[in-house]
């Protein structure tokens, strides 16, 4: 196990910078997901880490060793592949024993870890199957296995979990972080899925156009976003963004609404003002913006409703029993405090 | 039309059913073209085994049924020991020729395919360009480096323009394609080195590859006639296609004993289709991926 670091982490193709300057400290045993929009370079960052990509500029640090330079066998890490790779001409166990290769164990060992690891991942009826003889969830799991028998410091995890049904998914999710608590070796996970990063992960590192856009809990990136493509990417459905007016007495909404906030600015500033669908309710309060029902979408305990307002649409969460009628005139309220203004221009958060 | 003449569709219904009859102009004419196309291709080995069995007299006669058949022929030539000869020489050949180009195509089309190197497109280019010579013009050049060489007259002689093919390599690299990378990523993560990658990983993935070009590759030099024609001088050195063309004298080709040589020399090309031909089936390299 080794905490992880990357500094300055730069990478090019030709003229194109993908990468710009990469930053993050991963703490010994600790669970990071990278995630991030397609083309976000989170791809980019794992397989750099792994040795799989040349490091452009800057040094990616494994325990207290820089490995720019080093094979990928080198690097003490395992990786765990989107479409598996678990080779199909190999049995389970084969495949599994794949990764003890260049290991220095004996031969009864290496038998013994083996087992250790398909007891763990309760494989053991498995081992002597071909990989086209398991399900996808099984075969994902031969991978884990895979990576897993080495014990390495740092496991990496390529979006393992796309190409999986949405029920066999979170099944995976819950085991990856039960498998995480047990066996605790570091890892950096890969996901475009914004829910798979919340649910996993210790610390949520998002990025966008080769930037890391915040690093945070998954709380605090849930509810302090530092800017609004965090805010927005962050929670489902995404955060509806109102634009206003930032004044010396607090916002006033384009659509008319006014109220007051914590910021203010002397010269008037223009804003967006975001807010959760969750924290949007029906209920009297404080008034944030008004429209008509345009379309509902029950999803059992709730209703989102789509709302068409003069700050264009809106979506907010009704009750799942008694929504609101389509094309009833609805006003939607918030608490102040689950109100989130970002600067129009920046984005960034004005707290 | 009505809903009584809507054809069952399930498999059931189907099985049931007697094969369908052609309904149109243009069904008949495609299964008419199949049948001409059928005929075309039995009709040479119908005659070449037919011929076997016929007496020489018989043998300008087209009846396909000999009027008295014989296994005089075989006798003949099963007999004769410079049959034996080639038919050695052709086997040694032919297999020596398949492994090396199942060795040497493939790791040339595996480097081509899955490293980025610079003037990898020209290499390539280069060797698709070869494929655009045709041999009558490189007999001459083979045969002088042959004579430079010392090889005339030998192994190393008839094998070595075939021990590499651009085909081949441009079959292999094509089929490496279809190997994706995240493969062999997981084989350098797991410590193997780039030879390992290639020979543990990933030529097991294009193993119907591999037995596609393995039949080409065989079928082809044991086929081949005028490169040894040229190349050999003894009646030992010959293979079973120049051999069997010599059978006969200057007044009278003995047909029979050709077509006898030519149905035992198709025993070995049955032998190598039968065992590679369980290889070919595609979608193995898909059953370790996404599922």
């Amino acid at each position: 196990m080794a905490n992880l670091t990357l500094r300055n982490l730069t990478k090019s193709y030709g003229s194109t910078q993908v990468l710009h300057g990469i930053n993050l400290e991963v703490g010994d045993g600790e669970f990071v997901v990278f995630v991030g929009p397609s083309g976000c370079g989170k791809s980019t960052t794992l397989r750099m880490i792994a040795g799989l990509e040349e490091v452009t500029s800057g040094e990616v640090l494994i325990g207290d060793r820089v490995v720019n330079n080093l094979e990928p066998k080198e690097r003490d890490i395992a990786m765990v592949f989107q479409n598996y790779a678990i080779y199909p001409h190999m049995s389970v166990k084969k495949n599994i024993a794949f990764g003890l290769r260049s290991s220095s164990l004996s031969k009864p060992d290496k038998e013994k870890r083996i087992q250790e690891v398909a007891e763990i991942l309760s494989m053991v009826p498995l081992l002597d199957r071909k990989p086209n003889a398991l399900s996808g969830g099984q075969r994902q799991r031969v991978a884990i296995g895979r990576a897993m028998v080495r014990d390495p410091a740092v496991f990496l995890f390529d979006e393992p979990l796309s190409n999986l049904d949405a029920q066999l998914r979170t099944q995976m999710r819950l085991e990856i972080k039960k498998l995480h608590q047990r066996v605790g070796n570091t890892i950096v996970f890969v996901t475009h899925d914004q829910v798979e990063a919340m649910t996993m992960a210790d610390r949520i590192v998002i990025m966008k156009d080769g930037h890391i856009q915040q690093v945070g809990t998954p709380a605090e990136v849930y509810h302090m976003p530092e800017n609004a493509f965090v805010a927005q990417f962050i929670g489902a459905p995404s955060m509806n963004m109102l634009s206003g007016t930032l004044t010396v007495d607090g916002v006033a909404l384009d659509a008319g609404t006014r109220f007051q906030t914590s910021q203010t600015s002397g010269t008037p500033q223009d804003v967006m003002v975001g807010v959760r669908p969750d924290d949007l309710t029906l209920e009297a309060g404080n008034p944030v913006v008004s429209g008509i029902v345009t379309v509902r979408e029950p999803l059992g305990h709730e209703t989102l409703i789509y709302v068409d307002t003069p700050s264009g649409e809106i979506i907010a969460k009704a009750s799942g029993k008694t929504p609101p009628e389509v094309g009833a005139h609805v006003t939607l309220s918030a608490d102040l405090e689950n109100l989130h203004v970002f600067d129009a221009e920046t984005g960034l958060a004005l707290r | 039309m009505t809903a009584t003449e809507i054809r069952p569709t399930t498999a059931a219904a189907l099985e049931t059913k007697a094969p369908p009859k052609p309904r149109n102009m243009g069904q008949i004419i495609r299964w008419l073209l199949l049948f001409l196309g059928g005929i075309a291709m039995v009709m040479p080995i119908a005659y070449m085994i037919s011929t076997s069995l016929k007496w020489p007299h018989e043998v300008y006669n087209v009846n396909l049924i000999p009027d008295e058949p014989t296994l005089e022929n075989y006798l003949y030539v099963l007999e004769d020991g410079r049959f034996y000869k080639w038919f050695i020489n052709s086997i040694i050949i032919a297999t020596l020729t398949t492994i090396s180009n199942l060795l040497f195509d493939s790791l040339v089309g595996y480097t081509l395919c899955k490293f980025k190197f610079p003037g990898r497109q020209i290499v390539f280019i280069a060797i698709l360009s070869t494929l655009m010579i045709p041999t009558e013009m490189l007999v001459i050049p083979w045969y002088l480096m042959s004579q430079s060489f010392g090889w005339l007259d030998s192994y190393w002689g008839i094998m070595f323009p075939g021990l590499m093919t651009a085909f081949g390599t441009f079959l292999m690299k094509q089929f490496f394609e279809s190997v994706p990378d995240d493969f062999i990523e997981a084989a350098r993560i797991d410590g193997l080195n780039e030879l390992q990658i290639w020979w543990t990983v990933a030529m097991p993935l294009v193993k119907p590859a591999l037995a596609a070009l393995a039949i080409f590759v065989f079928l082809g030099n044991w086929t081949a006639f005028l490169w040894p024609l040229i190349v050999t001088n003894s009646v030992e050195m010959y293979t079973i296609p120049v051999g069997l063309s010599g059978f006969g004298d200057e007044a009278d080709v003995a047909w029979e004993l050709i077509m006898t040589g030519a149905a035992i020399s198709t025993i070995p090309t049955l032998v190598v289709f039968l065992i590679f031909q369980r290889f070919i089936i595609r979608g193995v390299v898909m059953a370790g991926l996404k599922g």
